[in-house]
């Protein structure tokens, strides 16, 4: 009996976790890893921010990557002079959405956005094989289709680093065309960076929040002890 | 118990006692701290399933305190700001980012209000087990009922704040089931809404209603159904009345204090509990995608529906029978009989005390058919609402309608199967087991 309720209890997080057509690569990176994450903030304020804003991230959160103010200020702040700023962008959201269909949405917490109900890390995992899923294809305005994301609106801004990527029908895998800048392995690293750094700024304070709860538990488990001792004196005459 | 005479306090001559027996005599301090904690007298035999009423108690608090810090610092504004995302959906990022301590007051609130469906259903499954609804609690029961009502209310319009996708199609689906009702529905949902598409209009009244009035209904409540239970006394896992055994004194045999006893053994009951919250809230505070859902991490878009909305689980059972309608009956809507069974499988809760015709309370001293009725009211409830969560399916369609039946002739059929059951004799005093 009981065991049926627990199945019962934990099937829609089976049932949900398996949803999705396409195989999603696993998430290499770690959001413990800094200088990923640095490298990964590169890229994100050189490559996705000319469109896609960080809007509720300020640029001082940059800090706790390991940097320094005057790092920050010199690589990473193109649009503003304010440590304290939102990592906005200039370009309207009515503007983009006539020039690619769609608004490109805000990432601060895309990863979040993607996660599959019951898969920890999916979003990472769905961020990192769409980012390598590009490929030509003529019948779309901008040249690019996407495996992970069909006929999406998005053009493959990171192309001169891959290179060019075609489908093939047959197989239905993607080969390398054109090589890019950087090899299949440093892609695949450079990608994994990203992804970090858009995994940690989803929840910038995500790796206190699990320290401290560390703590707290530690400290509710002595207090179990106590509360537990405290309740047998009192109870020890009820029969 | 409750509302018995109890002696003035008299002063010891000290001043802390001079200043108490100024207050005794002009407020019941004395004989509200008796009648309600140390001269309450509790069955002594209190098990697990007894730690939730205090639980549910202490949600509330941990609710209602979050709830005055969040307001401080959330903004319900549909408009959108600079960066072109609304004012709401940015105050909450904002509340999780920029405020000290912010997300950590969020996450206790996100989690607390799955802990408190939680806490709640297994605190309603006790009453169902034990017959705590039975005469002469009928009253506690149906303040409870009222609770229950009032908590799905303050949880579905809370969920709309934070503006999210989810937040904002969810509120729609809701409160367009209104517009099913005959001739008043359209005009009911556009009272509701407080416009013809769910909008800041919607969001503000969304605000004052869970942040105001619908607390106010619950604290209002929660001292009734309390007030009700200490009348009566409550109830224990025999089934059988205390206090028909008395010692000369007029204490029940077999009542203790609730204070200092049961307060020593909640606080055992609120630790253990902590410690589940906190696990939720520091390492999986999204709770599985079921807490936190993740269509929730966009902001609101009116004019993109996401492909599969779902309320969120503690909503799903009912939302179960309600898909489960499907016949238009007497040249009224599917859709309309729909929202007639969610309300009434919500509804018969309140009916309980009068339909169970069993001769004892508790499922302890009833035979299988209670036991077996009980397991597959479960069960059924459980399957309702995994099934909720799902998109509409063949099976599933036909699996909810089975189980739908089943809920409602649980019900409505208990006054034959309560008394048709085997029963063994209740003992005199109550068991420690």
């Amino acid at each position: 009996m009981k065991k049926i309720l627990i199945a019962l209890l934990f099937a829609p997080l089976v049932a949900l976790a398996s949803g999705g057509n396409v195989h999603l690569d696993t998430w290499p990176g770690s959001v413990k890893d800094k200088p990923a994450l640095q490298n990964g903030a590169k890229l994100f304020v050189n490559y996705c921010m000319n469109c896609h804003g960080a809007s509720y991230v300020r640029y001082k959160n940059l800090l706790d990557l390991g940097l320094t103010e005057q790092q920050v200020k010199d690589n990473l702040m193109f649009t503003s002079d304010k440590i304290g700023d939102l990592m906005g962008i200039a370009a309207r959201a009515d503007e983009q959405k006539k020039w690619f269909g769609a608004t490109p949405p805000d990432l601060s917490i895309i990863v979040r956005a993607r996660g599959e109900a019951g898969a920890p890390g999916a979003g990472a995992d769905w961020l990192y094989t769409y980012l390598r899923s590009f490929y030509r294809d003529d019948k779309r305005p901008t040249g690019w289709n996407n495996v992970v994301f069909e006929n999406v609106g998005m053009p493959h801004i990171l192309w001169e680093l891959q290179g060019t990527q075609v489908l093939n029908h047959e197989t239905h895998k993607l080969e390398l065309e054109v090589p890019g800048k950087l090899s299949p392995a440093e892609y695949d690293k450079a990608v994994s960076d990203l992804v970090g750094f858009m995994v940690w700024m989803a929840e910038p304070q995500q790796e206190f929040r699990r320290t401290l709860g560390f703590f707290v538990l530690a400290f509710l488990a002595v207090l179990f002890v106590v509360a537990y001792a405290l309740k047998k004196e009192y109870w020890k005459d009820i029969h | 118990m409750a509302g018995g005479n109890f002696e003035k306090y008299k002063s010891d001559g000290s001043l802390a006692g001079n200043l108490l027996e100024w207050v005794d005599a002009r407020f019941p301090a004395t004989s509200m701290w008796k009648g309600h904690l140390s001269e309450y007298y509790a069955p002594k035999n209190f098990n697990f399933w007894y730690f939730f009423g205090s639980l549910a108690l202490l949600v509330l608090v941990i609710q209602i305190v979050t709830g005055i810090f969040l307001v401080m610092h959330y903004k319900p504004d549909a408009a959108l700001n600079a960066n072109g995302v609304p004012v709401a959906f940015a105050s909450v990022e904002y509340i999780m980012r920029d405020v000290a301590g912010g997300w950590i007051i969020r996450y206790m609130h996100s989690t607390g209000a799955s802990a408190f469906f939680i806490v709640v259903y297994l605190h309603m499954f006790r009453g169902l087990i034990y017959g705590s609804y039975r005469k002469p609690r009928e009253l506690t029961w149906l303040f409870g009922v009222g609770i229950f009502l009032v908590l799905m209310g303050e949880a579905f319009f809370g969920y709309l704040l934070p503006w999210g996708q989810m937040s904002y199609w969810g509120a729609q689906v809701i409160v367009n089931l209104f517009g099913a009702i005959p001739v008043i529905g359209n005009d009911l949902s556009l009272i509701i809404r407080g416009d013809f598409v769910v909008g800041d209009a919607t969001l503000n009244r969304f605000f004052s209603f869970h942040v105001i009035a619908f607390p106010l209904i619950l604290l209002g409540l929660v001292a009734a159904h309390i007030l009700a239970l200490h009348e009566t006394g409550s109830n224990n896992p025999d089934g059988i009345d205390i206090k028909e055994k008395k010692d000369e004194h007029g204490i029940p045999l077999d009542g203790i204090p609730f204070h200092p006893y049961y307060t020593v053994k909640d606080i055992v009951g609120v630790v253990v509990f902590l410690m589940a919250f906190s696990a939720v809230l520091f390492f999986a505070p999204e709770g599985g995608g079921y807490f936190l859902e993740t269509p929730n991490f966009y902001p609101a878009d009116p004019l993109k529906t996401p492909p599969h909305i779902a309320p969120v689980w503690y909503f799903t059972p009912f939302y179960s029978i309600l898909r489960a309608m499907v016949w238009n009956f007497f040249g009224l809507d599917a859709k309309f009989w729909g929202v007639v069974a969610m309300g009434a499988s919500v509804v018969i809760f309140a009916f309980l005390p009068w339909l169970d015709r069993a001769p004892v309370r508790s499922i302890r001293y009833r035979g299988p058919i209670t036991k077996v009725m009980i397991t597959v009211f479960v069960i059924c409830f459980f399957i309702l609402g995994y099934l909720g969560t799902q998109s509409p399916s063949y099976w599933g369609e036909k699996i909810s309608q089975v189980c739908t039946v089943f809920y409602f002739a649980f019900f409505l059929a208990m006054p034959w199967w309560s008394r048709m059951d085997k029963f063994k004799p209740v003992p005199d005093r109550v068991t420690m087991k």
